[in-house]
């Protein structure tokens, strides 16, 4: 039977999974956004304002399922996990509460005027519409962040009658985790709508679409997924490091060290045994784990049996290399696909048709690499929730097991529908965008003088809008 | 530096502050999607459109309220959420499906389109009713009686009506011609529910606690009686300008009722205040025992001092952005 602590566990699991499958899209997206509004700024060129036009329907989209997700959370911290705000509120509380104050107001007011008002404020008021609510939800995935790594490396605090009380602001938000794992989130994000961007736009090219703007977003989101790609697999490897300093429990479930080892090999491969602590079916590469980790051949990672408190290893270990499989893969493919589009471009060689299937089937790829690493990183503190301070079963509720189920079973419900729904209407949304003719005026003329512009543009009523109406 | 003290008082009362601009705020987009027809798809488009700029920023001040319950007074949080388990996960399932449908209507294929109309009216409902719910429970002290259910369902419909009441009036200054007609006779069917249920939940507030009973009709305190008073005269002014502008629309002022409803809001809000303080979970818990640490609540009162008056500040500025009559149903 299921008790309250593992259905509250499953619960949360599944809502935050949820969760951050949007934000990690919105979070990129709202400055891809941004730059196409500021290309049409200054080019005039209307194939900008196109582009901003299909992206911006996705993201409001994908921004509505954010949020409503993420409401729930927040309620989750009092019905769920009574005894996280009890013993760590005053940390965790000012930095929830600077989220919502600084960053979702922001957001969800300025994207009102986003969605709403371009034909009711000034073209360049409206591109600053658009910079503030990416900017709002940068700082929102800031102050979560920093709540997060606190959790994960806490700093700045002292334990009073087990109470944390804060110490140190400074200490406290920029805790020695928080760096890495902004940046390593940031990237993530970027990737994530690169590839997004990059698949719908493959889709549409492929099912006959030879305008301009999908051709235009398979160039920019191939161009950031191939400076951002490397740059991850980078500050990935340093987030690694200062886990290692901090959280070496962690490192030895990612990298399967059942007992210190000096030159321990880097596993390509094992199936960790719980029972026999110790791996099989290994394939290993000697002595590069160390290597990669101290950068020293001989160098000593500890092990597993040599932690009085070790997180589960199997899950760890196999999302760790499924993020790391489907960075390498991102690399490979964006690389090679920004290559055949310059040859495309350079010599008027057309992009293989393959190459553009890859990059539709690698669309939510994204969401594949970031739930992996959040597995990782959060599977990986246990049986802590607050490292060293609090574990999740001091702070478990304790309202009835049926309950929990019951809650659990419908958001299980509604998250389903949802991401079908989701999954479709983007599918819908693509092969909409399809079969709309081009229109060659201005979409938007950029009005300084008229707050209230009673006549709009006959060009400004596109198909595509009536197709949405 | 505040003392934990003052910290308690200023934080409750911006933590009232929140629930109260919420229940206003929101209850005008809920009460509009409770309202939404599903066999007039221009209508539907119209309404829709209404509440679109705002439905996001009006659902940030529960997260807002919410979030200030659990930093300020933690254990009066998770006191309140644990009795109010399932109708908080039944207003959170509302809150999520009246969101997604919102965008979903307009992007899903158009054969599903009506399915996510009902998604979005009956979202909005099933939250301001659990919402309503809330209220009564909490008006009970969480009592698992036949008596507190009862009347915690006849407050989930006095809610609701409010909030509908708050929606059409709503709809009457921000639309016009037909739909701003069928707006009107909304108004006045929701103005007579609300009233009955805001009677009703007053009048059992009074009987279930002697203290409350004392503490309003105590001859010190008889000032109090203003408030009942002020809110029916809203509800008269409300009535008879409905009535002016259900005969000739110019002959009303368009935006009288919804002013009166914020009145009502508040006052009834304001009401129920005075009725718990200092309580924050009925007789059990007050203010002053559930407030958090000094140095937490400072450390987020310095930035909420600058913070919360640049977000009055964008909120009027969004509001001024989209004054006016709602112009036909555009995205982007």
């Amino acid at each position: 039977m299921l008790d309250t602590e593992l259905l509250s566990r499953i619960q949360f699991a599944v809502n935050i999974s949820f969760h951050i499958l949007f934000p990690t899209i919105t979070i990129a997206m709202c400055w891809f956004l941004v730059f196409f509004k500021l290309r049409f700024d200054q080019t005039g060129d209307a194939v900008w304002m196109r582009a901003y036009r299909f992206w911006v329907k996705i993201f409001a989209l994908t921004f509505a399922l954010g949020v409503v997700s993420g409401v729930t959370m927040s309620f989750q911290f009092g019905t769920n996990w009574p005894g996280f705000m009890e013993k760590v509120g005053n940390i965790a509380g000012p930095l929830l509460g600077y989220e919502v104050l600084t960053a979702f107001f922001l957001e969800a007011t300025f994207l009102g005027v986003m969605l709403f008002g371009i034909k009711r404020v000034p073209a360049k008021v409206h591109t600053l519409a658009t910079i503030i609510v990416a900017l709002g939800t940068t700082l929102s995935a800031f102050w979560i962040l920093s709540l997060n790594s606190w959790m994960h490396t806490p700093t700045g605090f002292e334990m009073r009658d087990g109470v944390a009380f804060p110490l140190d602001w400074w200490a406290i938000i920029f805790n020695p985790s928080f760096p890495y794992r902004f940046t390593h989130v940031l990237l993530a994000s970027g990737l994530t709508a690169s590839f997004l961007m990059a698949g719908i736009s493959a889709l549409r090219i492929l099912n006959g679409d030879d305008k301009r703007a999908p051709k235009l977003t398979l160039k920019v989101s191939l161009t950031a997924a191939m400076m951002l790609a490397p740059l991850q697999i980078f500050v990935g490897d340093l987030h690694g490091l200062n886990t290692l300093q901090h959280q070496p429990a962690k490192i030895a479930a990612m990298e399967g060290v059942w007992h210190t080892e000096q030159g321990a090999p880097l596993l390509l491969f094992a199936l960790p045994n719980t029972a026999t602590q110790s791996n099989d079916f290994e394939i290993a590469i000697p002595k590069l784990a160390s290597l990669i980790l101290t950068h020293q051949l001989d160098g000593e990672i500890k092990g597993l049996t040599d932690f009085e408190h070790h997180p589960p290893v199997t899950p760890i270990f196999f999302s760790f290399r499924i993020m790391v499989a489907t960075g390498m893969l991102m690399i490979i493919v964006a690389w090679l696909a920004r290559y055949k589009l310059y040859k495309q471009e350079r010599h008027q060689q057309p992009m293989p048709t393959w190459l553009l299937k890859v990059l539709v089937m690698m669309s939510f790829s994204g969401w594949v690499a970031t739930l992996a690493g959040w597995y990782v990183t959060e599977i990986g503190r246990q049986p802590y929730l607050v490292s060293g301070v609090l574990t999740v079963k001091e702070a478990v509720t304790d309202i009835a097991a049926t309950n929990v189920g019951i809650s659990l079973l419908l958001y299980i419900v509604v998250y389903a529908v949802l991401l079908i729904a989701y999954l479709s209407t983007l599918l819908v949304m693509a092969m909409r965008a399809v079969e709309i003719e081009e229109i060659n005026e201005q979409e938007h003329q950029p009005r300084g003088q008229s707050k209230y512009a009673k006549h709009r543009l006959a060009t400004d009523v596109t198909t595509e809008e009536q197709a949405n109406v | 530096m505040f003392d934990q003290n003052t910290l308690a008082i200023i934080f409750a009362g911006l933590m009232a502050l929140s629930v109260l601009l919420y229940a206003i705020l929101d209850g005008y987009d809920l009460g509009v999607g409770m309202l939404l027809p599903l066999d007039n798809q221009k209508d539907s488009d119209s309404m829709i459109a209404s509440i679109g700029p705002f439905w996001d920023a009006n659902e940030t001040w529960l997260v807002l309220a919410i979030g200030l319950l659990l930093i300020a007074f933690p254990s009066a949080h998770s006191m309140i959420l644990k009795a109010l388990y399932l109708p908080t996960v039944l207003m959170l399932i509302g809150l999520i499906l009246r969101g997604v449908a919102f965008d979903f209507r307009a992007k899903a294929a158009f054969s599903h389109k009506p399915t996510w109309d009902k998604a979005f009216k009956a979202g909005s409902f099933l939250a301001a009713s659990a919402q309503g719910y809330m209220l009564g429970m909490y008006v009970m002290g969480f009592e698992q009686s036949l008596i507190s259910i009862v009347f915690a369902l006849i407050s989930a419909l006095g809610v609701s009506a409010a909030y509908c009441f708050i929606g059409a009036a709503w709809l009457v200054m921000k639309t016009e011609h037909s739909l701003q007609q069928r707006a009107i006779r909304y108004a006045k069917r929701m103005l007579v529910i609300s009233f009955v249920g805001i009677c009703l939940v007053s009048v059992t507030n009074l009987l279930i606690d002697t203290s409350i009973y004392q503490r309003w009709l105590s001859t010190s305190l008889s000032l109090l009686l203003l408030i009942p008073t002020v809110v029916i005269a809203m509800y008269i002014y409300a009535w008879r300008q409905l009535v002016r502008l259900d005969n000739n629309v110019s002959t009303g002022i368009e935006a009288a009722p919804f002013l009166a409803c914020m009145v009502i809001f508040s006052l009834s809000f304001v009401g129920l205040a005075i009725s718990f303080y200092p309580y924050i979970v009925p007789n059990q818990l007050t203010i002053w025992q559930s407030v958090a640490a000094a140095e937490s609540l400072n450390f987020l009162l310095y930035g909420a001092m600058v913070v919360i008056p640049s977000i009055v500040a964008y909120t009027v500025f969004s509001y001024w952005v989209f004054w006016g009559k709602v112009e036909d149903l555009r995205y982007y």
